[in-house]
C-alpha cells in the first residue's frame, strides 16, 4: 500500500495531543479525567486507544474534536489537528474543521442516524454542506460512497429509513458519511461493540480496507485488545486518565512494558484455553476514581511489581526506543507475578457422568405472533445436559439463545408438544406452576446486573429474599447469607449497600449469590460478563468455575464471545435462527469438523490468529418471519452444495463422540475441506489482502 | 455519600424548593395556629364598620358584615389545607394501587380499565365532581371522597406507565423465578421503584386539588359556611368587586399563593429526584 506520506512531504501530523488535562465539574468539585496525555497520530497512521471503561478513552476522542460535555473543559495542554491549535479556533473555524477535516463514528449507529430522514437525504446532506454540491450531484456522490462501503444496493438503501437497515448496514452508512468528506482524521469510538461477531468482522475488514484506500489517519477507540491489535499500527493504553504505555501494536501486545497492559492481556481467555487449564488471571482491586490519585503511580494499588518508590513518586514517561511506558520498572513488566495458580485438582478431575441427564429437552419450540404472522424464535430444540456439566450456547443475536433460556426458566410459555425434564421430573411450562424445589434447582444469572437487581433493596435483602425459599429465617438465615456473600467474594461491608453503590462486577457477584442461594442444580448464565470489563470478566468466570467445582452445578452458558464459551463449556450448541445447527463436546466443535456457520463464527474471532483463509458470510441474516426454504443457513452458506440445500432441511447428523452437525455435507467431508488452510471452499469471497499493516 | 443525603443536599440548594416550602409553611402555620394569631375574631360581626377599606387597624379591610378580612384569610387556610391534601392522598393511594395492578397484570383488565380512564379524562372533571356532590350531599368528607375518586384514574395512568417499564426489568423475572406471588412482586419489588414517580404526581395533584376545592366552594358545593374559606368568601363578595375590591382580592391572592407554593415545591422536588 501507499507509504506514509510524512516521510516525503513535510505535512503536519493528523493529530497531536500535548500534555492534555481534561477536568469534569461534578457538583462543586473538579475531577481530572485525563492528565498529562500526549500522543501523536501521523498521517496515514491508525492509532488505537485501549483501556477499560472509565479510563478516559471517549473523553480523549471528544476532546480531539473539542466537543466535550458541558461540564468538561480542557484545563491544560494543546490539541493540534492537522497542525492547527484546536483551542485557538473561532467557532466558525471549528465548524469548518469538523465538516472538512475530522469525522467521528460512534458506538451506536442507530443513534448516530436521524430516524426520521431517509438514508439518501442524510448522506447527500454531507456532500451539500461540506462540498457545496447541488442536490443531484450530492445524491450521485452519496450512492458511490455507499457502494464503496460495500452496501450491495445503494439506491435501495438510500430510499430506506435507518430503522429499516440492520445494525451492520447502519454502521456502514455512518462510516460512509464519515469518509465522504475524506477527513484527515477519522475517529472511531467503539465502532463494533454493539454488533454481532460475524458483522463485527465484516465492519473491521471494511475499515481496514478503506484505510488502505483513503489513507486517512485513524484514531480507533476500543476496550477490546484483539480488535485494536488487528486494526492499528500503534496503540496507547489508557489507565485512569493516563497513557501508561504506547508503542507499535505488535510490540505492545507481544512484549508489554507496563504491568497494566500485562494484566489486561493475561485476563482475556486466550484462544483455545479451557477451564481445565486453570483459572484466569485477574487484575486485583478497582479502578480509582478519576483524579483521586496524586503524587504516586496511578496503578500502584493493583500492581504486583509496586515498590515504595512507586508509592511516593509519579513515574516518568520512560522512552524505550520508539515506545514508551510510564513505569519505574518497565523491564520487570513481563515478570509480573501471576494471580492464578496451577489448575486446581477439582477442576482437573472431570466428574463421571450420571446415568440420567439432569436436563432433558425434547421438541421444544416457541412461536410468537408478529403482526399476524408466525415467528419461530425456537424450533424443535432437543438436547441433554448432565450434572456438573456446562453447555455453551453460541449464536448471533436473533439466533434464539435468550428465547431458549426463557423457555427453560418458564418465563415464557413454549408451544405445546415440547417437554422439559429436570432431574427426571417434567417441568411445568410456567414458572408460577413449578414447585419450590424446582425454583431452587433452576436459577439464572442475568446479562445486565443493573436491571437484574432491584435498586430499592440492599444487598442483604436482595440475597435474603432468595434465602426465604430455602426456609431459613433469623440467625440461620444470617449465617447462610454471610456464607453466600463470602463464596462470591463479597465483604460484609457490601451487604448494607444498594446496587447503585456497587461496581458492575460487584453487582454481578450479588446476582450470582442470589442464583446460588437455594443450592441450584442448573444455573442459566445469560451473557453474564458481556457488560463487564475484561479484568472483571475474568474474576467472574473464575468464580463461576469455582462454584461449579464446589457444588457440581450445571451451567447453560450463553455468550457471543467464543473464547469465553470455549473456556467455560464442556459441550457447545450452535444456534441459528432458532435452530440447533451443531452440538457436541467443546473440543470437537472447536477443532472440527464444523458446521459452515460455526466455521464462519470461529473465523470472525479477532483473537484467532489466522486471517488468511477467513470465511465471510454473504448477505444479511434472513428475517425470521420469512425463513429460507430447506436449510435455514443456505442463503449465506459459503459451502452450499446445490438444490438439496434449498429443498430439504438437513438432519442433525452424528459426527461421532456425541458431536452432531445439521448439514447435508457429511462430517468427514466438511473436516477435509476445513483442514486445508490455503484452499478456501468454492463460493467463498476471498478478501483482497487489504490490511496495509499485517 | 448515600443517595438520600445527596438528594437532601441538592434540595437544600434548590431556590425553587425553598421558596415553595416557605410559602407552604406560612399557610400551614396559619391553618394550625390561626385562632392564636388573628388580630380579631374572624367570625365576629361588626355592623358599625362594614366594608371598611384597608387601614392600620384592619390591614385587609372588612367585609359586608364588618368581619376583619385579614383574620378571615388566616383562618381560611384551615379547611382547604385539610380537605385538599386528604383528597390528594386518597387519590394517590387508590391511583397507585390501581396503576400497579393494571400495569403489572396487563391483559383484558388493563385494556378495559385503561379505556375507562381515557374516557374519564375526556370529561370536564369539575362537572363530574359537581354532579357527584349534588347526588351524595356536600360536606368536607364527601368533598375528600369525590376529589379522591376523580384523581384516582389520573394518578393510575402515570403509575401504570412507570410500572410498564419496571415489569420488564430482570429483577422482576428473578422474583418470579424464586416463586414470589403477584402481590409480593407488585407491592414489595415494584412499588418502591415507582413510589418517587407517584409522590411527584401527588404534589402535582395537590396543586390541582387546592384549586378544585376552592372552585367547588365558590360554587357552593365545597366547604360550607360558616367556614372562613377563601372560595366561599370570593363567592359571597364577588358582586362587590367594582367598589370594594379588598373583599375579594386577598382571598383570591391567598388561594393563588398556596397553589404557586405547591407548584414550586413540585418543580423543586422533580429536579431533585431527576438529579
Amino acid at each position: 500500500m501507499t507509504p506514509h506520506p510524512d516521510t516525503t512531504t513535510p505535512q503536519p501530523d493528523a493529530l497531536k495531543v500535548e500534555h492534555l488535562d481534561v477536568v469534569y465539574r461534578v457538583g462543586r468539585h473538579e475531577r481530572r479525567v485525563l492528565s498529562d496525555l500526549s500522543f501523536t497520530i501521523r498521517r496515514g497512521e491508525s492509532y488505537g486507544l485501549v483501556g477499560e471503561s472509565g479510563c478516559g478513552k471517549s473523553t480523549a476522542a471528544f476532546a480531539a474534536i473539542r466537543y466535550l460535555a458541558l461540564n468538561g473543559r480542557v484545563s491544560a495542554g494543546r490539541i493540534l489537528v492537522d497542525g492547527r491549535d484546536l483551542m485557538a479556533l473561532s467557532p466558525a473555524e471549528l465548524r469548518a474543521l469538523r465538516t472538512q477535516s475530522v469525522s467521528m463514528v460512534y458506538q451506536d449507529p442507530g443513534r448516530a442516524l436521524n430516524p426520521t430522514i431517509r438514508i439518501g437525504r442524510q448522506m447527500a446532506e454531507v456532500f451539500e454542506v461540506a462540498q457545496g454540491l447541488k442536490p443531484r450531484q450530492a445524491h450521485e456522490q452519496a450512492a458511490q460512497m455507499l457502494a464503496r462501503v460495500q452496501i450491495p444496493t445503494p439506491e435501495r438503501a438510500m430510499a430506506n429509513y435507518p430503522h429499516e437497515l440492520s445494525g451492520g448496514m447502519q454502521q456502514r452508512v455512518v462510516i460512509a458519511m464519515a469518509l465522504s468528506i475524506n477527513p484527515a482524521l477519522l475517529i472511531l469510538d467503539e465502532p463494533t461493540t454493539g454488533l454481532d461477531a460475524t458483522v463485527e468482522a465484516e465492519v473491521l475488514d471494511l475499515v481496514s480496507r478503506l484505510h488502505g484506500e483513503f489513507n486517512n489517519s485513524i484514531l480507533f477507540i476500543s476496550h477490546s485488545l484483539p480488535v485494536v491489535a488487528r486494526m492499528c499500527d500503534r496503540v496507547g493504553v489508557l489507565y485512569a486518565g493516563e497513557l501508561v504505555e504506547e508503542g507499535p501494536a505488535a510490540s505492545v501486545f507481544t512484549d508489554p512494558r507496563h504491568p497494566y497492559t500485562v494484566g489486561l492481556l493475561r485476563c482475556v481467555p486466550a484462544y483455545g484455553r479451557r477451564k481445565s487449564h486453570g483459572r484466569l488471571e485477574t487484575i486485583p482491586g478497582f479502578l480509582p476514581a478519576p483524579g483521586s490519585i496524586t503524587g504516586r503511580c496511578v496503578f500502584v494499588d493493583r500492581c504486583g511489581n509496586a515498590t515504595d518508590r512507586c508509592r511516593s513518586a509519579v513515574p516518568p514517561r520512560v522512552e524505550l526506543g520508539g515506545r514508551m511506558a510510564r513505569c519505574f520498572y518497565p523491564e520487570r513488566a513481563p515478570d509480573l507475578p501471576h494471580t492464578a495458580q496451577a489448575p486446581a485438582q477439582a477442576l482437573a478431575a472431570a466428574a463421571p457422568r450420571a446415568a440420567q441427564p439432569l436436563l432433558r429437552v425434547r421438541s421444544l419450540s416457541k412461536t410468537y405472533q408478529v403482526a399476524g404472522k408466525p415467528f419461530q424464535a425456537v424450533n424443535h430444540m432437543e438436547f441433554d445436559l448432565w450434572a456438573g456439566e456446562t453447555l455453551g450456547l453460541v449464536g448471533e443475536s436473533g439466533s434464539g439463545k435468550s428465547s431458549l433460556a426463557k423457555l427453560l426458566l418458564g418465563l415464557s410459555i413454549p408451544d405445546s408438544g415440547g417437554r422439559i425434564e429436570l432431574g427426571g421430573e417434567a417441568l411445568a411450562p410456567d414458572t408460577a406452576a413449578r414447585t419450590a424445589a424446582q425454583h431452587k434447582a433452576l436459577q439464572i444469572v442475568f446479562q445486565n446486573p443493573g436491571s437484574a437487581l432491584n435498586r430499592s433493596q440492599t444487598v442483604r435483602r436482595l440475597i435474603g429474599r432468595s434465602l426465604r425459599l430455602v426456609g431459613l429465617f433469623g440467625r440461620a438465615r444470617e449465617t447462610r447469607l454471610l456464607e453466600l456473600a463470602d463464596s462470591v467474594r463479597l465483604t460484609p461491608r457490601h451487604l448494607d449497600e444498594k446496587p447503585r453503590q456497587l461496581s458492575g462486577g460487584l453487582k454481578q457477584r450479588v446476582g450470582i449469590a442470589r442464583a446460588f442461594a437455594g443450592g441450584p442444580a442448573l444455573v442459566v448464565c445469560d451473557e453474564p460478563t458481556s457488560a463487564l470489563d475484561v479484568s472483571v470478566q475474568s474474576a467472574i468466570l473464575n468464580l463461576l468455575v469455582d462454584l461449579q467445582a464446589e457444588q457440581q452445578v450445571s451451567y447453560i452458558f450463553i455468550s457471543h464471545d467464543l473464547n469465553v464459551v470455549h473456556y467455560l463449556s464442556d459441550r457447545i450448541a450452535v444456534l441459528y435462527l432458532g435452530r440447533l445447527l451443531e452440538i457436541g463436546p467443546a473440543e470437537a466443535v472447536f477443532s472440527g469438523a464444523h458446521h459452515p456457520y460455526t466455521e464462519a463464527l470461529l473465523s470472525a474471532n479477532p483473537a484467532a490468529a489466522t486471517h488468511a483463509n477467513r470465511i465471510r458470510l454473504q448477505g444479511e441474516l434472513p428475517s425470521a418471519l420469512n425463513l429460507p426454504s430447506g436449510c435455514v443457513f443456505q442463503t449465506r452458506c459459503p459451502r452450499k452444495i446445490g438444490r438439496i440445500c434449498e429443498d430439504q432441511e438437513p438432519p442433525l447428523l452424528d459426527a461421532g463422540f456425541g458431536h452432531a452437525i445439521r448439514c447435508h455435507i457429511p462430517a468427514a467431508e466438511l473436516k477435509g475441506a476445513q483442514l486445508t488452510p490455503d484452499a478456501p471452499a468454492p463460493g467463498i469471497d476471498v478478501p483482497p489482502p487489504s490490511s496495509p499493516h499485517p | 455519600m448515600s443517595i438520600a443525603r445527596e438528594r437532601l443536599r441538592a434540595a437544600a440548594h434548590s431556590a425553587t424548593l425553598i421558596t415553595g416550602l416557605a410559602i407552604l409553611v406560612v399557610w400551614i402555620v396559619c391553618a394550625l395556629f390561626g385562632s392564636a394569631i388573628t388580630p380579631f375574631d374572624p367570625y365576629a360581626d361588626n355592623l358599625l364598620s362594614t366594608l371598611a377599606s384597608p387601614s392600620a387597624a384592619h390591614w385587609f379591610g372588612t367585609d359586608q358584615l364588618g368581619r376583619d378580612i385579614f383574620s378571615r384569610v388566616i383562618m381560611g387556610a384551615r379547611d382547604i389545607l385539610i380537605v385538599a391534601p386528604l383528597a390528594t392522598l386518597l387519590g394517590t393511594v387508590l391511583g397507585t394501587t390501581l396503576g400497579l395492578c393494571i400495569g403489572y397484570l396487563r391483559g383484558p383488565l388493563d385494556d378495559v380499565v385503561s379505556r375507562v380512564i381515557e374516557a374519564i379524562q375526556a370529561l370536564p372533571l369539575i362537572i363530574v365532581a359537581l354532579m357527584a356532590l349534588a347526588a351524595v350531599g356536600t360536606s368536607n368528607a364527601t368533598v375528600v371522597l369525590v376529589i379522591g375518586f376523580v384523581f384516582t384514574p389520573l394518578i393510575a395512568r402515570t403509575v401504570r406507565a412507570a410500572v410498564l417499564v419496571e415489569r420488564d426489568q430482570d429483577y422482576v423475572a428473578a422474583a418470579r423465578l424464586r416463586g414470589d406471588g403477584r402481590l409480593s412482586i407488585m407491592f414489595i419489588e415494584i412499588l418502591p421503584n415507582v413510589l418517587p414517580i407517584a409522590l411527584v404526581e401527588m404534589t402535582v395533584r395537590l396543586g390541582y386539588a387546592i384549586f378544585f376545592v376552592a372552585s367547588l366552594s365558590f360554587l357552593g358545593f365545597g366547604i360550607q359556611p360558616p367556614s372562613a374559606d377563601w372560595g366561599i368568601a370570593i363567592a359571597e363578595n364577588y358582586s362587590l368587586i367594582g367598589s370594594y375590591w379588598w373583599t375579594v382580592l386577598f382571598d383570591a391572592a391567598a388561594t393563588a399563593s398556596l397553589v404557586i407554593g405547591v407548584n414550586l415545591v413540585t418543580d423543586g422536588l422533580k429536579s431533585v429526584v431527576d438529579a
